[in-house]
């Protein structure tokens, strides 16, 4: 039985979801997990989509983007416009909601996708810290045009998006991504991309298409970012320009790195303890001992500082064994 | 009548500079299929350039490279390795971090290439290909005794089996010709026989053309059928091993000229 249970990882992942739905759900309705705590968990989830795409980019095929933002912020207002229209045509309650924002969100998915490949090609030639410049720069383009755009509402933001973001919607939509990025990693085209991240001489050597699967990995990474940015607009049914700029991609890359760069695991992990940490154990620590809550981002810091010196791996650099498939 | 033995790899009036400096220049060669053939040369004789250029590392500046009949002047290094040439490295290049199994795999790759979409949703095109593909890696593996090691972190074998495993990565591409850049660098003269004796192996049972670049003349002498010798990316001789240890031009290439 025990060796059925270890050999089954999937199953397993599926049923430790389930688990953490229910609890979830049960300590919401209990009334222990009030509105504010449960936009936590939300936010926490969002950034599991987040965080375990970009590692998709920078720990699996090695590219190193720091602009994983931008990508979130076309998946939000793209999905964001979307809904927004759509609400304000008459709805006689026979075309679903649910399924209306599914579409939604796949259009943002697949604009941020688009955005992915623009970058992804002309950056294709550079490698590491030039690399990282350009996917900077690009973040910031895509949030200067969004500002300028009055359409969208420009500085303003785009306001009076509908609350479509429930923590179910978001919970399946984070265990979707997980599963099919994590069936992605364990396939022989996950292992090109690794092989792109190893040695991306030596893999044009031995027959893969390197380009081809770096712009595949931005590809992919910008959808589900654009998935994220989605759920996240519909959540605080908001998307802002600021929301979105260069610091916002920092944090989720600080999520991929703290985790274990490459690990899945870790991404998130990371994305819990990180975002229950910023968002509410820092401020209720720091009320309790009587600082300022802008001591946070300090005490915060300090912390990845830690991190970093004892632990420079990441909490989970290697992969937990429900995270790997069992036909790997 | 004796059938006239097919070229593998034709190589026409090569010749590539980098800035000023020409690496190569009119390098020739018309490798028949079955043979094992030599390039060596001094250091910065333009052996690896060589390499570098039929593999599609670098672009020629002139010349006509063909594999199998097909000209592949100036294509893409992964297109060049679907057509059926592969190649290990001087200074190894494995997949450092990855268990030794995926990096056969990763070799495998082109030969066996169910859609992403296969792959996510996991359905039988995937999983049939992801047997074939781990049974072939695992005999392959076999062929070079590094099966016991198919779950070690590649970088943390030992020096030799990462030679074997490099090989045995190249084959997993299923090449018509080999190019082995010194594969027997680092090695001692016990290692070498061996070696010598698995690059026959691999010739018979593989169906492989060899060229290789090799320091170690020993090695060079015994198993070469050919040999081409290099120096300042010019080919200074060739011919089989006897003519070449004789050669002047050789001997002045390696030892230098008398100073009288």
């Amino acid at each position: 039985m025990k060796k059925v249970w270890r050999n089954l990882p999937t199953l397993r992942l599926l049923i430790y979801a389930v688990a953490l739905y229910i609890l979830l759900m049960l300590l919401s309705s209990g009334g222990i997990l009030n509105d504010y705590l449960m936009i936590i968990i939300n936010i926490c989830l969002i950034y599991v989509i987040l965080a375990t795409s970009l590692n998709l980019i920078n720990g699996i095929t090695g590219l190193f983007s720091v602009g994983h933002m931008g990508f979130a912020a076309v998946g939000a207002y793209v999905a964001g416009t979307f809904t927004t229209l759509v609400w304000k045509l008459p709805n006689d309650g026979s075309v679903s909601t649910t399924l209306l924002f599914i579409v939604a969100l796949v259009l943002g998915g697949i604009g941020a996708a688009i955005v992915g490949a623009l970058i992804g090609m002309p950056a294709l030639r550079l490698k590491g810290d030039y690399l990282a410049i350009v996917t900077l720069g690009f973040g910031e383009i895509i949030r200067t045009i969004i500002n300028n755009i009055d359409a969208v509402g420009g500085p303003r933001g785009l306001l009076g998006i509908p609350a479509l973001s429930s923590f179910t919607i978001i919970f399946v939509a984070t265990v979707v991504t997980v599963l099919i990025l994590r069936y992605l990693v364990y396939s022989s085209h996950g292992r090109a991309m690794i092989s792109v991240r190893e040695d991306a001489t030596a893999a044009d050597l031995v027959g893969i298409n390197t380009t081809k699967y770096k712009v595949w990995a931005f590809v992919i990474g910008a959808f589900f970012a654009g998935i994220g940015g989605g759920l996240l607009a519909h959540l605080i049914q908001l998307a802002h320009p600021t929301q979105y700029g260069f610091y916002a991609s920092f944090l989720v890359l600080i999520v991929v790195y703290i985790g274990g760069v490459g690990s899945m695991t870790g991404s998130i992990l990371a994305a819990f303890v990180l975002t229950i940490l910023e968002k509410y154990l820092l401020p209720m620590l720091l009320q309790w001992a009587g600082l300022g809550v802008e001591w946070r981002m300090v005490i915060y810091s300090l912390l990845l500082i830690i991190v970093m010196i004892y632990r420079p791996e990441g909490l989970m650099p290697r992969e937990a064994k429900f995270m790997i498939p069992e036909d790997h | 009548m004796p059938e006239e033995k097919k070229v593998v790899l034709k190589i026409d009036q090569m010749s590539h500079s980098f800035g000023g400096l020409k690496a190569v220049s009119n390098f020739n060669l018309d490798l028949p299929e079955g043979v094992i053939w030599g390039i060596i040369g001094p250091n910065g004789a333009g052996k690896t350039t060589v390499f570098n250029l039929v593999t599609g590392v670098y672009r020629p500046s002139q010349g006509h490279i063909h594999l199998l009949g097909e000209e592949i002047t100036g294509k893409k290094p992964f297109t060049i390795v679907a057509k059926g040439a592969a190649r290990t490295f001087q200074n190894i290049r494995l997949f450092g971090n990855i268990p030794v199994l995926d990096n056969v795999r990763i070799g495998m790759h082109k030969n066996y290439r169910p859609s992403m979409f296969d792959c996510v949703i996991r359905d039988g095109k995937f999983r049939r290909a992801e047997k074939k593909m781990r049974e072939e890696s695992m005999e392959l593996l076999a062929r070079f005794n590094l099966h016991g090691r198919a779950d070690e972190i590649a970088k943390n074998l030992p020096y030799g089996e990462q030679r074997r495993l490099e090989i045995a990565r190249a084959l997993a591409t299923n090449p018509k010709l080999l190019l082995l850049d010194e594969p027997a660098a680092g090695m001692n003269p016990n290692e070498v026989d061996k070696l010598m004796e698995m690059v026959y192996l691999i010739r018979d049972e593989f169906k492989l053309t060899i060229l290789l670049i090799e320091h170690q003349m020993r090695f060079v002498m015994r198993i070469c059928e050919w040999i081409k010798v290099m120096d300042f990316g010019e080919t200074i001789a060739e011919g089989v091993a006897s003519q070449i240890q004789n050669n002047p031009r050789v001997i002045e290439a390696y030892l230098g000229k008398g100073v009288n």
